[in-house]
């Protein structure tokens, strides 16, 4: 465990060398503190890449958003899900602090039932496959990057 | 400023709500019926009592109508090649006692009735027993042949012949007295987050059937039709190969085919099928 978080701060220092935007390091998915359904500061301590997210949302072994969510803004993409509302307009009905929340983890910022899981979380459900376990299914740029995507979703 | 916005979402949500009920929506099961060969299909039901479901439906009911066809039609089912040839194994002479399952079972429709009664409680063994397992003692105890892997081509073909004795009949599988232990284990497991997308079976199955998820059309996930015929698969495949996939969907370490907890699972969604007819070897996407 600690040795998977070292690992993991490693990995976080090195990309605050190499990834030039990087000013602060990233928050890694233990140290996330959602208070009261918001999450203030982006993971990475800069703005996401929308057009990035906008990949990452549809991208079938990443985000996969659209396996559940309609979402006009991707209609060249066939098959958008109907299990979750459509994100059109979503920017619209929810502020920044609380769509981050949503995406870091679905079970507390949504309901505790939800069927949506949570993408930057380490711990997910029982028996969770070796290559995945103890990761999160997004990065934090990753996440970012989703989020900033979701801003653009405005019909108001 | 987002607070009146989430409200007006919400009341948008009712509203796409009553006109889903008003007219047919395009996320219900459909309408149609199936008869096979002159012979009437229940494809929905009432669900029992103590049922989490209102209504129960088969899988069949959610597929394209070009899927829903080839169940229609024996000539058309492209499980009934594995059919065929169980009829030739079920006459075929195998092991050291040189017997055929013929030899035993003078006509296989002897066998109409067992198919809704499983997996039930094997006295003898004290533990509770699948077609597989039943076709495995023939094999093993009488035949002195060797058992048959779960997922072998003679296993499929074989449980597919003998699921088909009883097609038309409801699902009636016993849950109470020995097998009610087994019962709660698979409720449990039904009902368990698992994977890394941290989902239980409830939450496809249960809460959103009726849905899109992608390009699949999410059922109840019931196996009155197993083993089927599915065409993404070119074969026929065992129940719990589908939990497998399933697990695996969500990232989750399945269990092994045959083991104790695919087995409890087995039993468990079988009895939330009760009433359904059994529809082997039923055709699915
Ligand atoms: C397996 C299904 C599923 C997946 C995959 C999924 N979601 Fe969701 N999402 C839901 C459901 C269902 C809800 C509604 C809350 C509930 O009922 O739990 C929801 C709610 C939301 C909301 C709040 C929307 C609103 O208008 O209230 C946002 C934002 C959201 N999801 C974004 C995403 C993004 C972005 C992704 C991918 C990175 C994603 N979701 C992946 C099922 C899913
Ligand atoms: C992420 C969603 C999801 C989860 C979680 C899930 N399934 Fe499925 N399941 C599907 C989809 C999609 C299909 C194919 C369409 C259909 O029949 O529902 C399917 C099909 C099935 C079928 C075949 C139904 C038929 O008529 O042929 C069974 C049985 C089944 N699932 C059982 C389970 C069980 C048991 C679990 C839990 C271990 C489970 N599923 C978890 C999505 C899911």
């Amino acid at each position: 465990m600690t040795k998977k978080l070292a690992a993991l701060s490693l990995v976080a220092g090195m990309l605050a060398i190499t990834a030039p935007y990087a000013t602060a390091e990233v928050v890694l998915p233990d140290a996330v503190m959602i208070d009261d359904g918001e999450v203030a500061k982006s993971l990475t301590g800069s703005a996401g890449n929308p057009e990035n997210g906008r990949k990452v949302f549809a991208n079938r072994k990443q985000g996969n958003c659209l396996a559940c969510h309609m979402n006009k803004d991707l209609s060249e993409q066939p098959f958008h899900g109907e299990v979750g509302p459509t994100l059109d307009g979503v920017a619209d009905r929810w502020e920044e602090p609380e769509l981050r929340a949503i995406l870091i983890n679905s079970k507390i910022a949504l309901s505790e039932d939800t069927i949506m899981p949570s993408f930057y979380r380490l711990k997910n459900g029982a028996r969770t496959m070796d290559k995945f376990d103890g990761k999160t299914i997004l990065s934090a740029e990753q996440v970012e990057d989703v989020l900033a995507y979701l801003k653009t979703l405005k019909e108001e | 400023m987002h607070r009146t916005g989430k409200k007006l979402a919400v009341i948008a949500g009712a509203f796409a709500l009553t006109i889903g009920l008003a007219s047919h929506s395009a996320g219900d099961p459909d309408e149609n019926s199936l008869a096979i060969e002159g012979e009437t299909i229940v494809t929905d039901v009432k669900a029992p009592a103590d049922s989490p479901l209102e209504h129960l439906y088969s899988g069949w009911r959610f597929r394209a109508s070009e899927t829903q066809s080839l169940q229609t039609d024996d000539f058309e089912n492209p499980g009934m090649v594995a059919v065929e040839q169980a009829i030739d194994q079920f006459a075929m002479v195998d092991g050291s006692e040189g017997k055929a399952c013929a030899d035993c079972h003078a006509d296989v429709s002897d066998f109409k009735g067992l198919r809704p009664n499983l997996p039930r409680w094997d006295e003898a063994k004290s533990k509770p027993e699948t077609l597989e397992h039943i076709i495995n003692e023939c094999r093993t105890e009488r035949m002195g042949a060797k058992a048959w892997k779960w997922e072998a081509q003679e296993m499929l073909n074989m449980t597919a012949l003998i699921g088909l004795q009883s097609r038309g009949m409801p699902v009636t599988v016993e849950t109470g007295g020995p097998m009610a232990s087994v019962w709660e284990k698979g409720k449990e497991l039904y009902y368990t987050r698992v994977g890394q997308l941290d989902m239980s079976c409830a939450h496809c199955h249960e809460n959103n059937y009726g849905k899109m998820i992608r390009a699949d059309h999410l059922s109840q996930g019931h196996i009155n039709g197993f083993p089927v015929y599915r065409l993404k698969w070119g074969g026929l495949g065992s129940i719990h190969r589908r939990f497998k996939g399933c697990m695996q969907n969500i990232r989750a370490t399945p269990f092994k085919r045959g083991s104790d907890e695919f087995i409890a699972l087995e039993l468990y969604v079988a009895s939330r099928g009760k009433g359904l007819s059994v529809e082997v070897p039923s055709v699915r996407n």
